[in-house]
């Protein structure tokens, strides 16, 4: 296969569930490594940054490990493919709301949210289960995958973004968010992948080869 | 449109996959990887994983089986049994667990819970609550296995776990547990309607109208079962195809 020579890092920032994602890419034939240390990000060709659990905390390690600087490099500078999940989809927004207000990286015009309803809504947060997204334009990570496919998601915050060209794909809970954005080398889901059983495995696949 | 949950649970002592009735007479109904990778064949929406081995030297069998599942089944796993930590916590979800379950040291553990939270997400931490009912028709939360009495009403313990910081409650009818004689649906609207988080039922599922039940009049989120999957010829195809039918919305 072509894909014999892709290393991809993933990031381990002591946080989420590593241990799906590292199994999910190993099954669709990645050559993967799961690091902390900046350095092998240099030596990967791909990025993954997963993420479950709190964007201030989460935050704090990427940069107390130099890891922030180090993708900051290679994701923006070096152009590398680089795949945002959940709360790694967060990060790469300008800031976050969550239990106050903190910086992320600022790589796309986005803040992260709570969901807002009405006070009668009978909507449950998090946002717990299998979703379909609305895909709104053609992408190559999209391959084999059809418009109005579930996905699995599991979150209270969600990105919001005036740059309608970053939203590749919407997801509707009480009122359509971006589930899925691209731009350029950037891919961000908020929903896992690694969760999705075939169609999260398709995309996974796609990632080994998506040429930005 | 977000969908409702069919949970397959599968029940674990010493590594061998159990069914138990009324959280007694457990019986051994084979193993625990061959019903996963079959759930995941036939896409079950999540899996929760609880094992109830008593001895901690025995707690490697989980992490091992939890390992081997995630290697091959790639949808949301649930583990709970045990957890006493944050460290535990860490620990299964290197193995490839989603989610902490935690029952027992919700309770025993005081700050366990906000921890977890601030540590992985609300997202990531699902209390399970134990209910009995007793003869004057009130219910009463119980830890250990529901071998031991809490004095918690379920609404009021349900309502403080999750302003605590839990994002899912697993609730089980102890009653019903394993009888296939339906949901306690009276209990589940109650603990359904007072918190904010989504609410999996469990305890009692026979019949895929079940299924439906639990969703439509209890109003949970999701509905978790295991010996109509054990011991009849239902599945979560022939589940989702039933509540497709009965209009409502989960996976195709």
């Amino acid at each position: 296969m072509a894909y014999d020579l892709i290393m991809i890092a993933v990031i381990d920032y002591g946080m989420g569930n590593l241990g799906s994602i590292t199994k999910a890419l190993d099954h669709v034939g990645a050559d993967m490594c799961l690091t902390s240390d900046p350095a092998t990000l240099a030596e990967a060709e791909r990025i993954v940054l997963p993420g479950v659990g709190a964007f201030a905390d989460g935050m704090r390690n990427l940069k107390q490990t130099g890891l922030a600087d180090a993708l900051q490099e290679e994701v923006l500078r070096k152009g590398k493919p680089f795949w945002g999940i959940c709360l790694g989809m967060q990060f790469i927004a300008q800031r976050s709301v969550e239990f106050g207000e903190h910086a992320g990286f600022g790589w796309i015009d986005a803040e992260v949210v709570r969901f807002q309803f009405p006070d009668d809504s009978a909507l449950k947060v998090p946002h717990v289960g299998w979703n379909n997204l609305h895909f709104l334009r053609d992408h190559p990570m999209l391959t084999r995958i059809r418009d109005a496919a579930d996905f699995y998601f599991v979150h209270s915050y969600h990105l919001v973004t005036a740059d309608e060209s970053l939203v590749l794909g919407t997801c509707e809970y009480g009122y359509a968010f971006p589930a899925c954005i691209a731009k350029g080398n950037l891919f961000a889901t908020q929903f896992h992948p690694e969760k999705s059983q075939r169609d999260g495995l398709t995309m996974l696949k796609n990632f080994l080869t998506w040429q930005p | 449109m977000l969908k409702n949950r069919i949970i397959p649970s599968l029940l674990l002592k010493n590594g061998r996959m159990v069914k138990s009735v009324r959280f007694e007479r457990y019986r051994d109904v084979g193993h625990p990887i061959t019903a996963a990778k079959i759930y995941d064949a036939q896409r079950a929406d999540e899996l929760i994983i609880l094992d109830i081995t008593a001895s901690q030297e025995k707690r490697d069998i989980l992490f091992e089986i939890v390992r081997e599942i995630s290697a091959e089944c790639f949808m949301p796993l649930g583990v709970g049994g045990g957890i006493r930590s944050v460290a535990d916590i860490r620990m299964l979800l290197r193995c490839g667990a989603d989610k902490a379950v935690i029952n027992t040291a919700a309770v025993e553990v005081p700050g366990l819970i906000g921890e977890a939270a601030a540590a992985f997400g609300s997202s990531t931490i699902v209390v399970s609550i134990d209910a009995r009912k007793h003869g004057s028709g009130t219910y009463e939360v119980f830890t250990h296995a529901a071998t031991k009495a809490t004095g918690k009403d379920p609404v009021a313990w349900a309502t403080e776990v999750v302003a605590r910081g839990a994002g899912e409650i697993f609730l089980t009818a102890v009653d019903r547990d394993g009888t296939m004689e339906g949901l306690d649906l009276a209990l589940i609207r109650s603990v359904a309607d007072a918190v904010s988080v989504p609410v999996i039922a469990s305890g009692g599922v026979g019949t895929l109208e079940d299924f439906k039940r639990g969703i439509v009049d209890g109003h949970a989120s999701a509905v978790s079962a295991a010996s109509i999957f054990h011991f009849t010829d239902q599945s979560p195809i022939k589940t989702r195809k039933y509540l497709v039918d009965q209009g409502l919305h989960v996976r195709p």
